[in-house]
């Protein structure tokens, strides 16, 4: 992998076995890269496997899932343990001791969907961040008093707030908390599944701005989100997703303004914005446990001819047939 | 932006200066007045936090409120919760936020878009008024046997909105309903509604945050702060949601 790469995910497929002997596809064949410093938005339906995406990233699929492919972490030191080599950790490869004490918190920070469930209730931010402080970089007494400050400073949390339990806290101030959480071992990895659910558009608006300060610190973010407008404002490079498959990959630039999106779905999920035309793509998405032959968009589509019974693979950033072209 | 002046006797919902909460000392709405036009749609914007769900909740007589009268097509409201009247209680429909919490998870959403009507002992129509409504919402049969943790907030959301729409109400009150959603949903949700309204007269009351949303639903859209008597706010309006770049 070049050197700019921090991840690396190439083919990664999850697969779940249900009860019954039914296997649900919930992601397929996903491949994208991020650099540090780059904000990557990964947007689609809920349901469409975003989110079991990013659990596959942090190993925390459940027991009845399994992944394939590969997603290399680079880290610039190897350990020759645990899936870890001089080009970096494989993420879906690593064992659970090695992520649980180098991965998780430390080389990828999550920064969670619901802060309030995130935080435990009956403890201060202070103590909370202190114990995280503690177990990441081992400072103890004054030193860990200070650092826990630092750290409560770089999610911009005030310091007056930090003996506030979580339920004192209001929604923003709670996500800034979490954030903080995700930050203190300074993870070159940030990932974010859906940090803006809930909150009204100024909120909305501090959190992602506050995500991309850190982006711009030289952290990789990849942002899970179904907020398109949350994802124009940070993101450098959209991935959309569609039952389980990535089907457009685009600079943002491209993607929200210039050409427009290529692929229809892309376009759909675009023009149902209030700003645009507010019109809502036909039908609903399909089953992930019963995805049709070909690709999977094709029932819903208006662009769909027969040839559409054959999966499109994803080629020059669009997976389809009759992708839009940047003049129409 | 002088939305206080009160339409004709017969607007479909109306608050008059009503204040309401959770600790009588600290009421988190203080004198508010709204008026709902019959047949019309009206946008509540506000920032987190400051009230409007307990307005969509008075509104929906779901909550007491400490002093103040609502109205609903011009007749005073009588009771709250199990204690409104039946005629009243069925006379607005609400949509919340989070179907997750507004859905029994051990219902299907047939059972659960049905339940209003055998909760009024209207039993006699609910495979038919089932079937109408879940294809207006675009629920397929599958679906509609299943429990709320086999579908997505989507899916259980538009079984939500089917279930406000089945008693055929005069006002619906929808609180945030897209606010977990994604455009595409948010947009069918929307057109169903819509469709709805046109069809029945009905009156919108459309609780959120999102200006761009609610400018683009509703006939006209009132800030939170120009509700309450006496706050000399003309034209305050919430940060315009402009895109960056």
């Amino acid at each position: 992998m070049s050197e700019r790469t921090l991840l690396s995910v190439r083919d990664l497929s999850v697969r779940f076995r249900m009860r019954g002997g039914g296997e649900v596809a919930a992601v397929t064949g996903a491949s994208f890269d991020l650099a540090p410093g780059e904000c990557l938005a990964l947007v689609g339906e809920s349901g469409c496997g975003k989110s079991v995406l990013a659990s596959a990233l942090l190993g925390l699929l459940p027991g009845n899932a399994r992944a394939a492919g590969r997603a290399r972490l680079r880290t610039g030191e190897g350990t020759g343990a645990g899936g870890c080599d001089e080009d970096g950790i494989d993420l879906l490869g690593a064992d659970e001791r090695t992520l649980a004490r180098t991965v998780r918190g430390r080389r990828v920070g999550l920064v969670p969907q619901s802060p309030a469930a995130h935080l435990t209730p009956v403890r201060s931010v202070r103590s909370q961040l202190a114990e995280t402080v503690r177990e990441l970089t081992g400072k103890r007494g004054t030193e860990l008093a200070d650092a826990t400050l630092a750290a409560a400073e770089r999610a911009a949390f005030p310091a007056d707030h930090l003996d506030r339990y979580p339920h004192q806290l209001s929604g923003g101030l709670a996500q800034r908390a979490a954030t903080a959480l995700a930050l203190v071992a300074q993870a070159p990895l940030l990932l974010a599944d859906e940090p803006t659910t809930g909150l009204d558009r100024d909120l909305v608006d501090r959190t992602v701005d506050e995500l991309r300060r850190h982006t711009d610190d030289g952290h990789g973010l990849l942002l899970i989100t179904h907020d398109l407008a949350a994802a124009e404002r940070v993101a450098d490079r959209v991935a959309v997703m569609y039952a389980g498959r990535i089907v457009e990959l685009a600079p943002a630039e491209s993607f929200f303004r210039r050409a427009g999106p290529r692929h229809p779905y892309a376009r759909g999920l675009l023009d149902a914005l209030p700003e645009r035309a507010f019109t809502p793509i036909p039908g609903m998405p399909p089953e992930l446990g019963d995805l049709p032959e070909g690709c999977a968009f094709a029932p819903r589509c208006a662009r769909a001819t027969d040839v559409c019974a054959t999966v499109p693979p994803l080629r020059e950033r669009v997976a389809c047939h009759h992708p839009y072209e940047g003049s129409e | 932006m002088g939305e206080r002046t009160v339409p004709g006797p017969a607007a479909a919902l109306e608050l008059r200066g009503v204040t309401a909460g959770y600790d009588r000392r600290a009421p988190v709405l203080r004198d508010v007045s709204l008026a709902v036009g019959a047949g019309e749609a009206v946008g509540l914007l506000g920032p987190s936090g400051c009230g409007k769900s307990t307005l969509a909740r008075v509104s929906a007589l779901l909550h007491r409120p400490y002093a103040g009268t609502v109205l609903l097509g011009g007749e005073e409201a009588r009771g709250w919760r199990h204690r409104a009247p039946r005629a009243q209680r069925t006379a607005v429909g609400v949509v919340f936020q989070q179907p997750r919490l507004a859905a029994d998870p051990r219902l299907t959403l047939a059972a659960l878009l049905a339940e209003p009507l055998r909760a009024t002992g209207r039993t006699d129509g609910i495979p038919a008024r089932t079937a109408e409504l879940a294809e207006e919402v675009g629920l397929g049969p599958e679906l509609l046997g299943r429990r709320p943790h086999e579908v997505s907030d989507g899916q259980l959301q538009r079984a939500c909105l089917a279930r406000a729409l089945v008693l055929r109400p005069r006002v619906l009150v929808c609180d945030e309903m897209t606010a977990m959603l994604d455009a595409s949903t948010t947009a069918a949700l929307v057109a169903v509604v819509e469709r709805y309204r046109a069809g029945s007269g009905a009156a919108l009351l459309a609780v959120g945050h999102d200006r761009v949303l609610l400018d683009r639903w509703c006939d006209r859209t009132v800030h939170y702060a120009d509700l309450v008597s006496g706050a000399v706010t003309p034209g305050r309006r919430a940060p315009a949601d402009t895109p960056a770049g």
